[in-house]
């Protein structure tokens, strides 16, 4: 496979394919019928889909840098340029990308009834948004997709969305756009610092992580990028655009909202957040609080999913309560959490995503999501009521499923550093089941009573060919997770050495800015390292700087 | 198609069930009694169970297309003659029994290897890399030895006997198929609970196997009692989950890692786990909670006596014989740690016996006969772990194989008769519970075999000489009163205490078994004059298994008989084989427990606190279950029993226990109850009215802004995207410049 991959220059051009075709199929969807759009779409889809999975293959697990890198001036008077690149921590983000585009387009074939065409060229210009947020190494590159990405999905909120689609359209828009705004200005700053180090306008992610900051600076950036960022998981109290999103979006807007869009996050936690202000990151205040508010959001949101009326409002609280392990597994800065963190990620995006395709697949029959509506379901849909169960566990993390692997390690990461902290937060287990358990049985369970329930349909063909994938992989992962932590494995590891080393550096130093110092923190800053090359260019410089 | 598969297929399981690497930890040099054990297939054995399972589910997962059409057109499926329907009748009646029977032989030839090798130190097979993060490593990895050779032996054995006996009780339910993929697949996960060689592995057939109770209690999930009775098994289970999780997490944070080998090596070296500190007793604690949870102990019993919402045999063999052992297996695999711990072991004895007097006197005024059994098993696990807690860890195991025995017998017998008196009231559509006894009696005149076996199981469980239960559970008791004379006991008259409830509750249970069997099958029979002629023996696909446990209970108890009983009159005088069998024969695993045993506690005494050698008392107990029984028998066949619908309520004290000490409405009034609240509090006022409206206050403010400039909004998009791309030009301009 690796000499297929190879002999085709697969990691010269795959990342701008993956980034490009979807756009590209944006032009094709709009070119063709409106009644075959939809066709066109899934297949194109899965077409992008079948490409990133060269990714697995080709990426290399014994490297903690940023593979199958490119790069190009942009905007050269800024600095900015067009560079891409994908490490252990945005591979499987890329891939559950393209793979939950494809599955919620095959999703909406019957969901989505009006302006079929423009529906799903905005899915696909939303793939090629997210895709872009993952594999950017540029951070102005990363912010104009961060940014792209709001945009189809408020109009696919807005548009297909259900009666208060405009309310939640807008929340979404002004909660996430607060938040990126501030990030925007943090990221100026650090322009301006990277330009005053370097002497050259600068975007570059690699540059950024060399600006030496005092620790009063790291904070307040720290709390600039950690409000977007929080947003986006979302962290409690930030959370409340969340449910109604989820519940006004139609299907395969929930799915990317859930399965990758909250992702966008965690990820900029781990890929921004810890490695540019990493003694921020470390310090007590700032860790206890993202522990904390990780734990409220574990605790608090099973208990106020649980009591929801509505099917869809109830899993989109209990995205927050998944998110609250992947908090927890990151600010507890150990190998073991951040990259049961990062499974937490991946198997939140396939168990959710099933979910919300599963309650779509319900709406479609029923037209309604209230779970008093349903009742005894299992008698007439077996199949489907398998697979909602099967993804129903995952989602609570039984063994055997991704959902366990992934808050086991985040859980048992956390105890190592604060093992307080963790033993609460095991207590979500059993508020997992309290919340989960009570919907699969009125939906599933219980008596058949009403003829609205009884003419439910099983699942079709079609619907099998979404829910078959996403439950094998749930139990794949749940029983052989060491190929996917392998993959991840260097590149949380120098993430965590960054913020140790880095981050002891400057809380060591008080003045960070006399000249010694600012030696120091360059030094400690080499990990992840940085091209060689680029090293090299910056110590001349710098030695430049200090023979003015 | 199928045959050029099958090949392929033959390689994949064939490379599944082959190890990656077969190592016995340590080396151990070969002993004079044999070579050393080479284990013979044992992926196999927890294979072959989730094969059927795949089979079985493919199977019900075919047929439920067509039931769903049945359904929908308002009808139910017409099962039609079993013969007629191969795929959903015969094909899982061969498989679900069939794959149990193979593992079982597998599992056969492994315990009869290990008889003849030295087994000092356990071997670990391993397979696979299960999860690897570079700090912390565990494989999918089985452990063989003493304890989980028994344990498969138990598992495998009575399950398989447990699946012949469903083929004749579920042979005409709609979900046939569906029941035996349920039931192979709880095998695969208890397999996996007993042989995998780290916490993390038990753990994931740990709740494998309540995932598995929860589907099979609520098998028949369109009644909603049922469906709730499963929910409600979780949820319990999940708190006692909660403890095994933490205890993990203490592990991994004490020792680095959760296999079994390298932690059972060093907790007695290692200077983090001091006897009697508070590192050991907090793991010890967190563990027991997740025991009490698993098998049923206070506080969280409660699970288990609505759990006989499940089919009988289900009950027999998850909620008996096997599943809820869980917790026992759990402490006397970790015998060490508990031993470590005097205030963890303390409160595992404590706590058995708690509970084992407080759910006998529950069964004494229950009417259900699965009830009754159900709160007897719950007694029944407080007597093991007052066996594993006072640091006889042979005791307790032995005790949770000689009650899978008698407790799958008179589970399966009561669903014999539940069967019988199903078919009776089918026969005349007659509404009333064929489950309560007061509308049984008589019924030994209709079903004689399920009469004598089952009286035979009674006996057990009630410590008549020489069946299983006397031995197991007077073993026990004995070890109570020796533990608590140690030179250095902590807690001596605590230990009396303990002894004597264990006496008395002994004494409950003799009473309560010998009621169940005479409302059962003596006296006249109260099911309907009409209904009686339907009563009928059951088929032998379903008696044979009783009988084979029948024969088990008798001699169950004689593999491990005290060597001071043996020799006695109880033994007749060395007549009875096997002399302390199991409990040398786990000595290898109970070893570090009883060295570290010795060295803080020093001997056990070998007289009862008040006087009296092991063969007194052991004479004394079985002489006073006798004249229970016998005074039982002529009580309750006194009493004058009316069927279920005249019967008046019970008042008083008998009230009381009627409704289970009303455990479950404090419970609901005190957990349940104010958890819900608090979640309607978080969601209405919190969230709903705290901080969304926070947020659409500053909504409601930013309007009022954007009021004043809304005349830039016109509605064009385009004129937006020009604005917007303005702006995004002069931010970057001002930044640049």
């Amino acid at each position: 496979m690796t000499a297929l991959l190879d002999s085709i220059g697969y990691a010269n051009w795959v990342l701008h394919a993956l980034v490009w075709l979807p756009v590209l199929g944006m032009g094709l969807v709009l070119w063709a019928e409106e009644e075959r759009a939809k066709t066109v779409a899934f297949w194109w889809s899965l077409g992008v889909l079948v490409l990133s999975l060269g990714l697995w293959f080709a990426f290399d697990p014994a490297s903690a840098d940023f593979q199958m890198t490119s790069s190009a001036p942009w905007i050269e008077s800024w600095g900015v340029s067009y560079s891409l690149g994908v490490d252990g921590i945005s591979l499987f983000m890329v891939i559950l990308t393209t793979l939950s585009t494809s599955l919620a387009i095959l999703g909406s074939f019957n969901y989505i009834q009006s302006r079929e065409r423009a529906f799903y060229a905005l899915m696909l210009l939303l793939e090629a948004g997210v895709v872009g947020v993952f594999v950017a190494t540029d951070v102005f590159l990363f912010y104009v997709f961060f940014e792209l990405t709001l945009v189809p999905m408020y109009f696919i909120v807005g548009i297909w969305g259900g009666e208060r689609r405009i309310y939640a359209a807008i929340k979404f828009f002004l909660y996430t756009a607060f938040g990126s705004l501030l990030m925007l200005v943090g990221i100026l700053y650090l322009f301006w610092r990277a330009k005053g180090l370097l002497g050259a306008p600068t975007f570059s992610y690699e540059d950024f992580l060399l600006v030496p900051l005092s620790m009063t600076e790291q904070l307040w950036l720290f709390t600039a990028f950690a409000l977007a960022f929080s947003v986006k998981v979302p962290v409690f109290p930030l959370h409340t655009w969340l449910p109604d999103a989820h519940v006004e979006a139609p299907t395969p807007g929930s799915v990317i909202l859930a399965a990758v869009l909250l992702k966008m996050g965690t990820y900029g936690f781990l890929r921004f957040l810890l490695p540019f202000f990493p003694a921020a990151s470390q310090h007590p205040t700032v860790v206890t609080t993202m522990l904390v508010l990780g734990l409220v959001g574990i605790l608090y949101t099973a208990w106020v999913a649980a009591v929801q009326p509505d099917a869809k409002k109830l899993v989109a609280y209990t995205s927050v309560a998944h998110m609250g392990f992947v908090v927890l597994g990151i600010f507890a800065l150990t190998v073991n959490g951040l990259q049961g963190g990062l499974i937490v990620m991946i198997s939140h995006g396939l168990s959710t995503g099933a979910l919300f395709l599963l309650l779509g697949m319900l709406y479609e029959r029923r037209h309604t999501r209230k779970i008093d509506d349903f009742g005894g379901l299992a008698r007439v849909a077996p199949w489907l009521a398998t697979a909602f169960v099967i993804t129903a566990l995952a989602s609570i993390g039984l063994p055997g499923t991704s959902g366990f692997v992934g808050e086991f390690l985040a859980l048992l990461g956390t105890f190592e550093t604060h093992p307080t902290i963790a033993i609460l937060a095991t207590l979500g287990v059993i508020f997992a089941a309290y919340y989960m358990l009570p919907m699969v049985q009125k939906v599933f369970f219980n008596q058949l009573a009403t003829d609205e329930n009884r003419e439910v349909e099983d699942a079709s063909g079609r619907e099998l060919a979404i829910l078959a994938p996403l439950c094998a992989l749930m139990i794949w992962i749940g029983w052989n997770p060491t190929p996917f932590l392998e993959r991840m494995e260097p590149s949380v590891r120098a993430v965590i050495e960054r913020v140790e080393s880095a981050g002891a550096q400057v809380s060591a130093s008080a003045e960070p800015q006399t000249p010694q110092s600012l030696d120091e923190t360059v030094e400690a800053s080499s990990t992840p390292p940085p091209r060689r090359d680029r090293r090299r260019r910056v110590d001349s410089r710098r030695r430049r700087a200090r023979r003015d | 198609m199928t045959l050029a598969l099958r090949p392929s297929l033959v390689a994949a399981l064939a490379a599944l069930a082959l190890p990656a690497s077969v190592a016995a930890q340590g080396g151990a040099p070969a002993g004079e009694s044999g070579g050393a054990f080479t284990p013979f297939l044992p992926g196999m054995i927890v294979l072959l169970p989730l094969l059927g399972f795949l089979a079985n589910g493919a199977l019900a997962l075919a047929h439920g297309k067509k039931s769903a059409d049945a359904v929908r057109a308002g009808g139910e499926l017409d099962l039609g003659e079993r013969a007629q329907r191969p795929l959903t009748h015969t094909l899982p009646s061969l498989i679900g029994p069939g794959v149990l029977g193979l593992a079982f032989l597998i599992t056969l030839v492994n315990f009869s290897r290990a008889l003849g090798a030295s087994l000092e130190e356990p071997v670990v097979v391993h397979y696979w890399t299960w999860m690897a993060t570079g700090t912390f490593t565990v494989d999918a990895a089985l452990q063989l030895d003493q304890l989980s050779l028994l344990m498969m032996m138990i598992v495998t054995g009575v399950g398989f006997l447990i699946h012949v006996f469903s083929v004749g009780y579920m042979r005409d339910d709609a979900g046939y198929p569906r029941y035996f993929a349920y039931l192979n697949l709880f095998v695969f996960f208890m397999l996996v609970l007993v042989m995998g060689a780290s916490y993390a592995l038990m753990f994931v057939g740990w709740e494998g196997v309540g995932l598995c109770s929860y589907l099979l209690i609520g098998f028949w999930f369109g009644d909603k009692e049922k469906s709730d009775a499963g929910k409600k098994a979780f949820i319990v289970n999940r708190i006692g989950d909660f403890g095994f999780l933490v205890a993990m997490f203490l592990l991994y944070a004490t020792f680095g890692t959760l296999d079994f080998v390298p932690i059972f090596a060093d907790a007695q070296l290692t200077t983090s786990l001091v006897y009697g500190g508070g590192l050991v007793t907090a793991i010890t604690l967190f563990f027991f909670l997740g025991a009490a949870g698993k098998s049923a102990q206070i506080p969280l019993y409660v699970w288990l006596p609505d759990a006989m919402a499940g089919p009988t045999p289900v009950s027999a063999l998850i909620h008996a014989a096997t599943m809820v052992t869980a917790g026992v297996y759990l402490v006397a695999r970790s015998s060490v740690l508990f031993a470590l711990s005097p205030v963890g072991s303390a409160t595992v004895a404590g706590v058995g016996v708690l509970t084992a007097l407080f759910a006998a006197t529950i069964a004494l005024q229950q009417y259900d006969i699965k009830k009754v059994l159900a709160y007897s098993t719950v007694s029944q696990l407080g007597y093991m772990f007052v066996g594993v807690g006072v640091g006889a860890y042979a005791a307790g195991v032995f005790h949770l194989m000689t009650h899978a025995f008698f407790k799958a017998l008179l589970f399966l017998g009561s669903g014999a008769v539940i069967h019988s008196m199903h078919h009776a009231y089918h026969h005349t559509h007659k509404h009333d519970d064929p489950q309560d006894m007061r509308n049984m009696g008589g019924l030994r005149a209709h079903m004689p075999i399920t009469w004598i076996t089952m009286w035979i199981g009674t006996l057990a469980i009630a410590g008549i000489w020489p069946l299983a239960g006397f031995f197991s559970k007077d073993e026990i008791i004995w070890q109570v009163a020796a533990f608590g004379g140690a030179v250095n006991a902590p807690y001596p008259l605590l230990y009396t205490l303990f002894w004597m409830t264990a006496l008395a509750a002994a004494m409950l249970t003799a009473f309560y078994m010998t009621r169940m069997m005479v409302m059962t099958f003596h006296g006249s029979n109260r099911t309907g004059a009409e209904e009686a002629k339907h009563l009928h023996e059951a088929p032998a696909v379903m008696w044979v298994p009783l009988a084979v446990l029948a024969v088990l209970s008798v001699f169950g108890g004689w593999i491990n008989v005290p060597e001071a009983l043996r020799t006695s009159f109880l033994g007749l005088g060395g007549a009875l084989p096997m002399s302390e069998w199991l409990h040398h024969w786990l000595e290898p695993v109970t070893a570090g427990a009883h060295e570290v045993q010795l060295e803080h506690l020093g001997e056990v005494a070998h007289a009862a606190p008040v006087g009296g050698g092991e063969v007194a008392w052991a004479a004394i107990s079985f002489l006073a279950a006798a004249a229970v029984v016998a005074a039982a028998f002529k009580v309750v066949g006194a009493q004058k029993t009316v069927p279920a619908h005249d019967a008046p309520a019970p008042t008083g004290f008998a009230n009381v226990l009627y409704n289970k000490y009303y455990v479950d409405e404090l419970y609901n009034w005190i957990v349940v109850q104010p958890i819900v609240r608090a979640s309607q509090f978080c969601w209405r006022v919190i969230d709903a009215t705290i901080i969304d409206g926070t947020v659409n206050a500053v909504g409601w403010v930013s309007k009022g802004v954007g009021w004043g400039v809304s005349m830039f909004q016109t509605g064009n998009v385009s004129t937006y995207a020009f604005v917007l791309t303005l702006g995004v030009l002069v931010i970057l301009g001002v930044s640049v410049f």
